[in-house]
């Protein structure tokens, strides 16, 4: 492992700290329990700390306050009726999360949705990105005392989930896409629309982007903080935008082929060099807008046809196994979908993005000063169902 | 007070006074909280705010005094428990030890120092004990953080504050609050009487020190390390309920407008007019109906002192607490005491 | 799964890395490479060409295959969890409860890549710069009465692998040797059981049947003869 000067230096620190608190004063540091109910856990998130004065000396994130136990349930449910579990995994981009495992049972059973149902999952998985991030967006103001952007983000939001509601019927947890294709189609007048408020979400990441990200007191809140080297983030399983503040150029939605529509736009897979909370948000913030760009682009190539492929009524998926991987909001959702040839998957392993990404936590958390906890976290960007499942 | 009609016996001058300091305190605060806390933030934020309780959310001010009432008073079992009932107190203690020195007219005043400066920036540190204290006591580590983060904070920011100040009293050459507004509607700008000589010119630079520092005092964001809800809870108020939190919410706001009280008397000629528009020439040639208008006057100045305060602090993330000090230590006082120089050069030059 | 139609459109990343993309050859030079480094202690593989491979691994070499692919290249890391291939002797609520006693066959059948004992460990590592991962799988050796499983750790090989295999101890009760903390992560200290090995019951699915088994009954307007009738077509968009 290679540290960064500024991980070494807080390494050292915490040694020292160590030495000095148990040997010359024979004190413990104090013990700092955050959560499970605290405000910038957003969640039941519980980090428990280890303080010398301000700093952390140590740090264990205890996960598991909202454990539903979905990898069990999926095993006493037939395959259509898992989307339902799963979209409650990530609540903010509920969509995202069916995709995968839909995408799953697909390829075991060897069938693929047709081209319009396609492209219409791919802009309802980018729209659900876009409410997913955006409140992100928002919410990194609040962590860090500005209280202002969270109610822009709150507003601009409500336009997507109009949308997601107007397509599906759900705001939250919409359980559209089913084996085969889709649900419906789209409602009348809905492409017009979504091209309205993908406007409208643009001007949004403007105004983040000069509220926010333009200030000097966030720049020099976020810039150095929480630096992650990229073989580091690569050891940890970090992915989505993690990953890419660390240099890493992965994408899943451009770096595998699956059965979806993001090659049928023209978008860029944004990478920083630094690595620190900043080049985290900043990579969420451009991601946003080029999911802008995607959903733009795909509205007009939406082809006419069918939204459901043949499958029959009763859907049995032949025994196999398969694993899919989608670039979803947090990162990389995937699920490992073992099937026996029954109504339901023998065994499903849920990969979510969130637990490898709070998995570093105690890492990344080592030396730094009880302020940088919450923009560390907050930049990581986890949401407790998607840590707990 | 000689030229009032009526002779007012001593006690009635005390209740007065008593009264006065009360209105002058809560007034303010509520305008506050309903203008800035409820109205302009909920503007900023694209929403309505409160609209139920009276016209236009008025009365939400009295209903949630209403609902902090009800609450039950509670202390953690392990506070110690006469510090913890006392810490919001000494906390108010400070807003109306404050207010006792500020001019609202001529001869509309509670105590008439000669050092009225050097008394308001003395009591305006007592809020530090009354904040260390409640972390301290409250049996809290977040509390704990909060109070001696607070208590780092607010000595870190006193000094730029009286080196600000420093600059004022130098230019009007008293201490005395009342000189001070005298010194700044009698002055001229080469020669030019019309708007008087208000220091926020002169000492612009103290202005924006004094201004910083209240911010950082009165621990609004981006000074709020703190309380920092999204981080230690609500800092050193973390266990307070029911009316000793509605006390700290009153000193919090209160406070903000007595310290722009103060900011307007340095800087923005306090209650009076220039004293050019009707050919005064000291305190004494100061017509009585000023004692009506300084208030208003007053009253008008500090709204537009706190709703920059206020603006800043709903725009602003907050700083991080060695960010907070090395902006007051490396920044702001040597800045302060570089304005304070120049000052007294220029001072004794001309 | 098919492979994209020919209007596939490179993106703007680099184009070569996409013309390397997966091929059969490259995840055979991945096999081969891996059988070099660890010998006999590969088993079994299964390729699926263009799309993904499947490594199964003898217990003994679970460190070592580790140690091979992350110097060859598969330094993310993506899961590790485990597989109790025996049938659930509880059913899987397909079946009406109200039909009679559940008829279960216990014999254990592994899948892909086959195996020897009812648990395996499976993880999955993905080489970022030639854009393919695999599944490696190993067989847990089946303990004897009342001892747990024990596998080689992963934790100070992938450091990610820290939290998924306290995820599976607790889950699985595999133990890791090696591991620094296998405290549970969601369950009480004191639970007994592994809630996701199938011999757990699933007791609220016990107590009350789940109604979603009555969801294959026909559709109004379906003739009874006809299970596999043709999804509903929709014929028309609204603004292709």
């Amino acid at each position: 492992m290679t540290m960064t000067d500024r991980q070494q230096l807080s390494y050292i620190a915490s040694q020292a700290a160590d030495a000095r608190l148990n040997v010359e004063l024979e004190t413990e540091g104090m013990t700092l329990n955050i959560g499970p109910q605290h405000p910038a856990t957003h969640g039941t998130l519980r980090i428990i700390c280890r303080l010398d004065g301000e700093q952390v000396i140590w740090a264990e994130p205890v996960a598991g306050y909202m454990h539903r136990g979905y990898e069990k349930l999926t095993e006493v449910r037939t395959f259509p009726q898992v989307t339902s579990l799963v979209n409650r995994i990530d609540w903010l981009g509920s969509f995202a999360n069916e995709v995968p495992f839909i995408l799953a049972a697909e390829k075991l059973m060897e069938i693929e949705a047709p081209p319009r149902a396609q492209v219409i999952r791919t802009i309802l998985f980018e729209l659900s990105r876009i409410a997913n991030v955006s409140l992100f967006l928002g919410d990194l103001g609040v962590q860090m005392g500005a209280i202002t952007p969270v109610f822009l983000a709150f507003r601009d939001r409500e336009y997507v989930l109009n949308l997601i509601e107007g397509a599906t019927g759900g705001r939250f947890h919409p359980n559209f896409d089913r084996i085969g294709g889709l649900k419906d189609d789209l409602p009348k007048g809905w492409i017009d629309e979504t091209r309205t408020v993908v406007k409208k979400l643009m001007d949004f990441c403007d105004t983040i982007e000069d509220l926010l990200f333009g200030n000097e007191i966030f720049q020099s809140r976020m810039r150095g903080i929480g630096i992650i080297p990229a073989d580091i983030a690569k050891d940890y399983g970090l992915s989505g935008a993690n990953l890419r503040a660390s240099g890493v150029d992965w994408d899943l939605r451009r770096d595998q082929d699956l059965p979806m529509a993001w090659d049928k736009a023209d978008w860029k897979v944004w990478t920083h060099p630094d690595g620190d909370s900043w080049a985290r948000c900043w990579i969420r913030l451009q991601e946003t807008r080029e999911s802008c760009k995607i959903v733009e682009q795909l509205l007009d190539q939406i082809p006419a046809g069918p939204i459901m492929t043949k499958v029959p009524r009763i859907i049995k998926v032949p025994e196999g196994e398969a694993w899919v991987s989608t670039e979803n909001p947090l990162g990389e959702m995937g699920y490992y979908v073992v099937s026996k040839g029954g109504l339901g998957p023998f065994r499903v392993k849920i990969r979510s993005a969130s637990f490898n990404n709070i998995s570093i936590v105690p890492w990344a958390l080592k030396g730094v000063y009880v302020p940088d906890i919450i923009t560390i976290l907050a930049s990581l960007y986890f949401i407790l169902g998607d840590i707990d499942r | 007070m000689n030229q009032l009609a009526v002779e007012i016996p001593y006690w009635g001058q005390s209740l007065l006074r008593v009264v006065g300091g009360l209105v002058v305190v809560l007034l303010p605060a509520g305008g506050i909280v309903y203008l800035f806390l409820f109205k302009m933030m909920s503007f900023m934020q694209s929403r309505l705010g409160p609209m139920e309780a009276g016209p236009y959310g008025s009365m939400q001010l009295l209903a949630e005094v209403g609902k902090w009432m009800q609450k039950e008073d509670l202390a953690p079992a392990n506070a110690d428990k006469t510090i913890y009932k006392m810490a919001p107190l000494i906390v108010l203690l400070s807003t109306f030890l404050l207010i006792a020195v500020v001019p609202f007219g001529p001869d509309a005043w509670f105590t008439n120092f000669e050092t009225g400066v050097f008394y308001a920036l003395a009591v305006a540190s007592v809020s530090v004990l009354g904040i260390l204290v409640a972390g301290w006591s409250s049996a809290n580590k977040y509390s704990l953080l909060g109070g001696l983060r607070a208590g780092g904070q607010l000595i870190a920011y006193e000094l730029p504050m009286v080196l600000a100040t420093l600059g004022v009293v130098i230019q009007a050459g008293s201490m005395n609050m009342n000189d001070i507004v005298v010194a700044q509607n009698n002055g001229e700008i080469f020669g030019f009487g019309g708007v008087g000589n208000p220091f926020v010119i002169t000492q612009f630079v103290g202005f924006l020190i004094f201004m910083i520092a209240v911010q950082a005092e009165l621990t609004q964001s981006p000074f709020d390390m703190p309380i920092a809800e999204s981080e230690l809870v609500s800092g050193y108020m973390t266990e307070y309920s029911g009316f000793r939190f509605l006390i700290f919410f009153i000193a919090e706001f209160a406070t903000a407008g007595v310290f722009a009280f103060i900011a307007s008397v340095l800087f923005l000629g306090g209650w009076g007019v220039p004293f050019d528009w009707f050919g005064w020439n000291t305190l004494d040639d100061v017509d009585n109906w000023m004692n009506v208008v300084g208030p208003l006057i007053m009253f008008g100045k500090m709204f537009l002192l706190v709703g920059i305060i206020m603006w800043v602090r709903f725009s602003y993330p907050r700083f991080r607490e060695d960010q907070l000090q090395t902006f007051a230590w490396k920044l702001l006082i040597p800045l302060a005491l570089a304005n304070t120089a120049v000052t007294a050069i220029l001072k004794v030059a001309f | 799964m098919a492979p994209l139609s020919d209007d596939t459109v490179t993106q703007d990343g680099d184009a070569a890395a996409q013309a390397a993309l997966p091929g059969d050859g490259l995840r055979e030079g991945i096999v081969d490479a891996l059988r070099a480094a660890i010998g006999e202690g590969l088993v079994d593989t299964h390729l699926s060409p263009n799309d993904d491979l499947w490594v199964r691994v003898s217990t003994d070499a679970w460190r070592a295959t580790g140690e091979a692919l992350k110097a060859a290249g598969f330094t993310y890391f993506c899961f590790l969890s485990a597989i109790d291939w025996m049938p659930s002797p509880y059913g899987t609520g397909e079946v009406d409860p109200d039909d009679g006693p559940l008829e279960i066959d216990p014999t254990i059948v592994q899948g892909v890549t086959g195996g020897e004992t009812r648990m395996q460990v499976f993880a999955r590592v993905t080489d970022i710069s030639r854009h393919v991962g695999v599944t490696i799988k190993a067989d847990v050796p089946d303990p004897a009465e009342g001892t747990s499983p024990v596998m080689d750790s992963w934790s100070s090989l992938y450091a990610g692998a820290n939290w998924h295999e306290r995820e599976c101890h607790e889950m699985f009760g595999i133990g890791f040797n090696g591991h620094p903390d296998l405290r549970n992560m969601y369950l009480p200290t004191e639970f007994e059981g592994f809630p996701l090995r199938k011999d757990f019951p699933l007791l609220a699915r016990m107590v009350k049947p789940w109604p979603g088994i009555v969801d294959v009954e026909p559709m109004p307007e379906v003739e009874e003869e006809a299970p596999a009738a043709d999804a509903e077509v929709a014929t028309e968009g609204d603004a292709s």
